[in-house]
């Protein structure tokens, strides 16, 4: 299995574009397809694939519960926990169940016993199939702030398709590197502006920092300038498809329609641009070290 | 003092280009770049640094190979699969345990019970945040270092510092540029603010993530105002978009029209309404009077 991760450092830029036409197209041309919508925040994959959803699963996250017959307010659970989700007063611990990241340091170090494991839920996994592709999705319940835990839910669903297609979130933080942790290779969507340019660099050092081989797509390829095609060569990276500001495009999307359904004519840019990147990688290298990452 | 902060949900619907302009428009205000991730404003404001520091939002694990021997105990707690039996070997091992700081959360929990107090576990420096001059006023920004984790704690930061440059200089309104999503960063950018912004577009994944971050909003209780940017892309989404938001009690603000303008202002360095006076720049400076009556109460 190859597993391509979507990225990109600035939003807007048209990454689940580029996802869920790689993955219609790809599917179209024969190939098995799974495609998971890692941007937990805000996940819009399902607007274009429109995917039957066949099972919906809780994501729920450690935190600690405490028997206060047994606490003896001691004070090492709040010392352990570097969140501030746990802090002991004269009494027993008040708990803030929304700090917490779960590393289980609290219940470890208890002396006594008196902290347990407990979950809580902090969003939802849900998986189906949208015209033969294999779709998951992770959607993290509003007020939430952490991303991470719903992401390794999703990139857990077991699969064995020709192709993994992973949308990735925007920024180069934790959900990110989440995201594209064990990507065989990384695609990184940019546009040729200024603030485009600047967001790519960073996402480029990240790559970097992960060790993950990339390349970048270049959105709305005649708007902007070339300062974003002079980094990529002075920088040696490849570009491996440019799409047009083409407004038809924006307004197919603007629908929630595929590009390749409704402009057929950019088919052969998503087919190219798998060729691409299928000659960059060692396939299957991103599958074992995820397996070894769990 | 008031309190403005511009976000979307979607990434790309133009945040950072309105707030570039809103700080052309708002005379005396204080600007604060919240999206410590991907910040750009910095790349039309050119601000000129008088203020850095550094900033660590939280310690990090290390383990000395010298002292391990390679017992497993930090790998067989660490929730975060950050722990590799692959580091440099020592006098009696061939390979000792190492912790992966892309992974490392900064919990300790590791260094607490290493029987042999070989994990060090100390302050990690994972961004910077800078104190600015710009030609619309003082700026505070920051930059997150890539792969760094608690971007929220810098942007409480960033607000902080912002609020008190406010303060000294008697400056009574802080513009606050967000990040894209519903998750910490945002949270951090919207918690007890006085008014949000969200700019979305009509389009089926800008209305999508508008109803999410409007959901934020009022599990907050924060007063949100809505622009849709680049309205003529699909007008009828446009429609929609102003009837469900007019349906949950919000109030749209503006319309701003889709305009190379921005892209060529962008290009130039300089806010779409410093570029041209015509065009979206009339749309952006029409929002921003209705916004500043919000911010101020009189509406």
């Amino acid at each position: 299995m190859i597993t391509i991760s979507i990225a990109s450092g600035k939003g807007g830029t048209g990454k689940t574009t580029i996802a869920n036409n790689l993955a219609v197209v790809s599917s179209d041309n024969g190939y098995s397809v799974t495609y998971m919508d890692c941007d937990v925040e805000e996940p819009n994959g399902a607007l274009f694939l429109k995917p039957k959803i066949e099972e919906i699963h809780p994501v729920s996250v450690s935190i600690p519960k405490v028997d206060p017959e047994k606490c003896t307010g001691c004070g090492l659970c709040g010392e352990i926990c570097q969140y501030s989700a746990i802090v002991v007063l004269k009494t027993s611990p008040l708990i803030f169940p929304e700090l917490c990241h779960g590393c289980g340091g609290c219940w470890e170090v208890c002396p006594v016993g008196a902290i347990t494991e407990t979950f809580r839920d902090t969003g939802k996994l849900e998986t189906g199939h949208a015209d033969g592709i294999r779709f998951a999705q992770g959607i993290l319940n509003v007020g939430e702030v952490m991303a991470p835990p719903v992401i390794r839910k999703v990139k857990a669903v077991r699969t064995d398709t020709d192709l993994l297609i992973i949308d990735a979130p925007p920024g180069t933080s934790c959900p990110v590197i989440e995201s594209i942790r064990g990507a065989d290779f990384v695609l990184l969507v940019t546009e040729p502006t200024p603030f485009g340019l600047n967001d790519l660099k960073l996402a480029v050092e990240m790559v970097r920092i992960l060790m993950l081989p990339f390349g970048v797509i270049i959105n709305r390829a005649d708007v902007g300038d070339d300062r974003t095609r002079n980094y990529c060569q002075s920088e040696q990276i490849d570009i491996l498809a440019e799409i047009p500001d083409d407004r038809r495009i924006a307004e197919v999307y603007s629908r929630g329609e595929l590009v390749c359904k409704a402009l057929p004519e950019y088919r052969h840019v998503f087919s190219e641009l798998l060729e691409r990147i299928e000659k960059k990688i060692t396939p299957g290298k991103g599958a074992a070290e995820r397996r070894a990452d769990r | 003092m008031k309190e403005l902060t511009v976000i979307s949900g979607k990434g790309g619907t133009g945040k950072t280009s309105v707030v570039a302009s809103f700080a052309a428009l708002a005379a005396g205000s204080v600007l604060a770049d919240c999206d410590v991730d991907a910040a750009d404003l910095y790349l039309v404001l050119e601000p000129k640094i008088i203020r850095q520091e550094n900033f660590s939002g939280g310690k990090r694990a290390r383990i000395d190979h010298n002292l391990c021997t390679a017992c497993g105990k930090c790998k067989e707690l660490c929730r975060f699969d950050a722990i590799f039996f692959d580091g440099e070997g020592n006098e009696r091992l061939q390979k000792t345990f190492r912790v992966d700081p892309v992974a490392c959360e900064g919990c300790g929990v590791c260094a607490w019970f290493c029987p042999e107090k070989a994990i060090i576990f100390a302050e990690a420096v994972n961004g910077q945040w800078y104190v600015s001059e710009t030609r619309h006023g003082p700026m505070v920004y920051a930059k997150l270092g890539i792969a760094e984790e608690n971007s929220g704690k810098l942007v409480t930061t960033v607000r902080q510092e912002a609020k008190k440059i406010a303060e000294q200089r008697g400056l009574n309104t802080i513009i606050v540029d967000g990040s894209p999503g519903i998750g910490c960063p945002v949270i951090a950018s919207i918690t007890a603010t006085n008014l949000v912004l969200a700019v979305t577009e009509p389009t089926v994944s800008g209305l999508h993530d508008l109803k999410r971050v409007a959901d934020l909003t009022s599990h907050f209780n924060i007063p949100t105002l809505v622009c849709i940017n680049k309205w003529d892309l699909n007008r009828d989404i446009a429609d929609e978009i102003e009837r469900q938001v007019t349906d949950n009690g919000l109030v749209v603000a503006g319309r701003i029209r889709y305009d190379k303008a921005v892209t060529e202002a962008q290009i130039r360095g300089l806010s779409v309404v410093e570029y041209t006076k015509d065009g979206c720049a009339e749309d952006i400076k029409k929002l921003w009077r209705n916004v500043l009556d919000h911010l101020q109460g009189l509406v």
